[in-house]
């Protein structure tokens, strides 16, 4: 889908006399904005405090990946929305617009076709190439505010490389369950210098950031901090020798497209807890299914009659 | 069969279509102006341009229009508004003491020049409903007083401040420019300018809940209300083609001077304190509020243990801005299923293997 | 004993911000192995003291000065920030008063100990762990309270939790804060026992801050009396206890042999 959508009527995107700018970000904010940008390519992994600016949707509902995205984008850019690894989730589809309607430029779901791609919660089954920029919405940059809530503090920690609290966290985890608890926004530790909040993507998904091809960018508004992880940088998920992190496995493959070591969603299909595992990238199994795989509850449908799913 | 649900974008051409119906109400009812919220809802006008950190009544009232008089959610307007207005430079700061005063109190003098004016105020009124609002009743006219805000009004805190009663407010050491928390991120340790501008901006019901609390024993002060004036003040700027100050225009605010607990050290003969509140319009329960939580926070500089709510910086002022809040609290309402599938998966597992082991432990 | 000294203090004075003063020109060289005892009632400038000492305090005057491994002596309000930290989780440990400020309540015994280890980079859960047991049990501590809570212990076994916390690193030199005020009279003979044993069977320095001479009887090679601020009589341990000098000190020695 490469339609450009014509921009709409809505009351929302006209401002005082009429125009905004390309972005909606007036041109300072967006310089502003790739200075802290370039400090977070420099400095793989830490945390850039920069002077976010309030935009048109609420903090906590992806205003830093929204600015990051603003700043970065280009006339010649084909941009890719997804929150829960689906392009139409409603927070997606409205970031989309907003971007339509502020920036005019192409939108797609396709994750081969997109140059930047905003994301919440997690990555693209697709490899990512080097041509392509990922920008993560981050809630909570400061991976260890958990167990610090003091920003002075952990401002020192960052600074002395002191993370032996995360680590202590880590072994009462597996004291007290017998492995590490932590199942999302798992902490991670770049280029073997900064701790760093990969964001809210299931710890499924860490294995990717790890030389990943591509630039991978990550906001977060309310906070006010940008940081980044170059292409092809050493990203390790922190764990013990004896006790190594584990990504989640899924035990069947997608019952829609027969898709095996990707992220699964479950759907709850009725009241008895029947329940059936579809791909998590939507994108992903449309693909699959285009090019004719099928996975278990498809083929069921197919042999009893019913018509194949778009 | 299961079909992935498709349509988001239908779903919110209709939400739209939604609000703006219950927005505009029964249609028998006549539709509110903007002009009517900005003449007659002056309290709600006056705390969105606080927070919203822009002065413009007229705004103001058509945010609170557009948000359905859900304060919150105008302010979030105004500033999202507010982001996309070019800048070109930063005023004089404004003279408080040259207020043309509409209304000025001090709790610590029975007595003072300028006297103790009145002014518009609900604080004598008896909270009882007046059903003949209900109808649309004509007020009439009040007659003009004379002007006897013509009359000298030095500032309390200056009075006493010339016996050196009270500590001088004085710009801590550092930079000349004050920090512009519009354009850069909260630093900590926060600077008293740094501070004042956060809780200008702050939501009214944190801070005076933790104004509250002060009085209340979680960090006491023992304040008094040195004056209270509500009134105009110019705004002057010199652009740098004249490079002479020129007049912008007038706007109205509301100023709180508490005078708090004295302190001496050794050699310095004691002197009392101060918290200081500032907002748009008439605001006097966010500027007495914010007068207490300012003296609250300046505990290190006053070498006061910090033991209370109110006097953690980090605390306060990171939780002050009800757009922040209110974005991040409501945030929740997004899906959340691929991280709620991790930890289904996890305990699931965490469970298989408690059964297994409880079994095992049964052979 | 080496004829290197590990802490210098030199003229270390502090007076607060009101006027008080807290210490006024202390001075003493501190040996590795040698465990000093200051003594005084409450009010005598020893916990202002041990504050400048232990590196919380900046002292108004005078100078505190460390054999920093690889570093020879150093000012220790010298050092950056990030070498006093480190100096402070390896080779310093501090004993507090009440354990609750030297331990974290919500993380289990083993994580409370074996959290120095992680500190400094060890990574392999199963090593930490035993030598979290290992400690654990040079402390008395039951190996099967490893992954409890230290809020579900009594005062005398987090006290003791807390020691091993520290000796972890194996530090050269530990400062102690009233390590036995608020246990029972028979819970505190035990430790201070088992604290004499560590002492010595590892070698280290001690500064015992403590208004109890039993304690500086038990544990302290050398003594310092504080009266106000100032140091008023120091010496051996027992030259000092036996025979005061000073009339505060011989008050202090007579009150308690009365009680």
């Amino acid at each position: 889908m490469n339609a450009l959508q014509p921009a709409g009527s809505g009351a929302q995107f006209h401002s005082i006399d009429g125009v905004y700018n390309f972005a909606y970000l007036d041109e300072q904010t967006k310089r502003m904005i790739r200075r802290a940008l370039l400090k977070a390519v420099a400095i793989p992994g830490y945390q850039v405090p920069f002077g976010g600016r309030e935009m048109p949707v609420a903090y906590g509902w992806g205003t830093g990946g929204m600015q990051v995205t603003a700043s970065i984008l280009g006339l010649d850019d084909v941009l890719k929305v997804i929150d829960q690894g689906a392009d139409d989730t409603t927070n997606a589809v409205s970031i989309r617009r907003f971007f339509n309607r502020t920036a005019g430029v192409p939108v797609t779901e396709a994750t081969t076709e997109a140059t930047v791609i905003q994301t919440r919660h997690r990555i693209p089954e697709k490899t990512l190439r080097e041509d392509q920029i990922i920008v993560y919405q981050v809630p909570m940059p400061e991976p260890l505010r958990k167990l610090e809530p003091r920003e002075t503090e952990t401002r020192k920690m960052h600074a002395f490389a002191e993370y032996g609290l995360m680590q202590v966290k880590l072994y009462e985890d597996i004291s007290r369950h017998g492995e590490i608890t932590t199942t999302y926004d798992y902490p991670v530790e770049v280029n073997a210098r900064y701790m760093m909040a990969p964001s809210p993507i299931p710890k499924f998904d860490n294995p990717k950031m790890h030389a990943m091809p591509a630039l991978q960018l990550f906001g977060a508004g309310r906070e006010k901090r940008i940081y980044a992880i170059p292409p092809y940088t050493k990203v390790r998920s922190l764990d013990f020798n004896d006790y190594p992190f584990e990504p989640q496995q899924f035990d069947a493959p997608c019952a829609l497209c027969d898709a095996k070591g990707v992220f699964l969603d479950e759907v709850i299909l009725d009241d008895k807890g029947d329940h059936m595992f579809v791909c998590s990238d939507s994108d992903h199994c449309r693909d699959r299914r285009a090019e004719g795989h099928m996975g278990p509850r498809a083929r069921e449908a197919a042999e009893k009659g019913y018509g194949a799913d778009q | 069969m299961y079909v992935a649900t498709k349509g988001g974008d239908a779903a919110i051409e209709n939400s739209y279509a939604l609000i703006a119906e219950e927005r505009r109400g029964d249609t028998a009812v006549p539709e509110l102006e903007a002009a009517q919220i900005r003449e007659q809802l002056g309290g709600a006008v006056d705390r969105v341009m606080t927070e919203g950190s822009l002065y413009d009544p007229d705004l103001a009232a058509l945010a609170i229009k557009q948000a359905q008089g859900d304060l919150v959610e105008a302010i979030f307007l105004l500033r999202a508004f507010r982001t996309t207005l070019p800048r070109f430079g930063a005023s004089a700061p404004i003279d408080t003491a040259a207020m043309t005063i509409r209304r000025r109190i001090s709790a610590a003098f029975k007595d003072l020049p300028g006297g103790q004016v009145l002014g518009p105020t609900y604080d004598y009124t008896h909270r009882l409903l007046d059903f003949t609002l209900a109808a649309r009743g004509e007020t009439p006219p009040v007659a003009p007083e004379d002007d006897a805000t013509d009359a000298a009004m030095p500032r309390v805190a200056d009075i006493l401040g010339h016996e050196g009663l009270i500590e001088p407010e004085t710009p801590p050491p550092g930079p000349e420019q004050p920090y512009d928390l519009t354009r850069e991120p909260m630093q900590f340790p926060a600077s008293r300018d740094q501070r004042l501008q956060n809780l200008f901006r702050g939501d009214e019901g944190f801070l005076l809940a933790l104004g509250y609390s002060t009085q209340r024993g979680y960090g006491r002060n023992h304040p008094f209300a040195g004056e209270i004036r509500m009134g105009t003040v110019q705004v002057e700027f010199t652009p740098e083609e004249l490079g002479f100050p020129i007049a912008l225009g007038e706007i109205e605010v509301t100023e709180c001077q508490m005078v708090n607990q004295f302190k001496g050290a050794k050699g310095i003969a004691p002197q009392f304190t101060r918290g200081y509140g500032l907002a748009f319009g008439q605001a006097e329960r966010k500027t007495m509020g914010m007068a207490l939580v300012d003296r609250a926070l300046r505990a290190d500089e006053l070498a006061e243990d910090r033991l209370h709510p109110p006097q953690d910086e980090e605390f306060v002022l990171s939780h002050s801005d009800n757009v922040e809040a209110a974005g991040f609290v409501s945030h929740l309402k997004l899906p959340h299923y691929v991280d709620f599938q991790s930890e289904l998966v996890m305990l699931r597992g965490m469970r298989a293997s408690a059964e297994a082991t409880q079994k095992e432990a049964a052979e | 004993m080496s004829d290197v000294p590990l802490l210098e203090a030199e003229g270390v004075s502090h007076t607060y911000a009101g006027g008080q003063v807290g210490c006024a020109d202390v001075g003493f060289s501190l040996y590795p192995g040698e465990v000093l005892g200051i003594v005084g009632e409450s009010g005598s400038g020893k916990s202002t003291l041990l504050s400048c000492l232990s590196g919380a305090l900046p002292p108004s005057r005078g100078r505190v000065r460390f054999a920093v491994r690889g570093q020879g002596m150093q000012d220790v309000f010298q050092l950056s920030e990030p070498d006093r930290r480190l100096l402070m989780r390896t080779d310093w440990g501090i004993v507090h008063q009440n354990p609750r400020d030297g331990l974290r309540m919500s993380v289990s015994a083993g994580g409370n100990v074996g959290e120095r280890l992680m500190a400094v980079g060890a990574r392999h859960y199963g090593d930490i762990r035993s030598e979290a047991l290992d400690w654990l049990g040079r402390v008395e501590i039951d190996a099967e309270r490893v992954d409890h809570l230290p809020r579900t212990f009594s005062g005398g076994m987090q006290q003791r939790t807390q020691i091993a916390r520290i000796l972890v690193s194996q530090p050269r030199l530990v400062f102690m804060d009233e390590p036995t005020g608020g246990l029972d009279v028979s819970v505190q003979a035990r430790l201070l026992d088992l604290l004499r044993g560590l002492v010595r069977d590892l070698g280290v320095a001690a500064v015992v801050v403590t208004h109890d001479l039993a304690v500086v009887r038990l544990l302290s090679d050398r003594l310092m009396v504080m009266r106000q601020g100032r140091v008023v009589e120091s010496g051996l341990t027992d030259q000092v206890l036996d025979d005061p000098q000073h009339p505060y000190s011989q008050l202090l020695v007579s009150s308690v042999l009365q009680a």
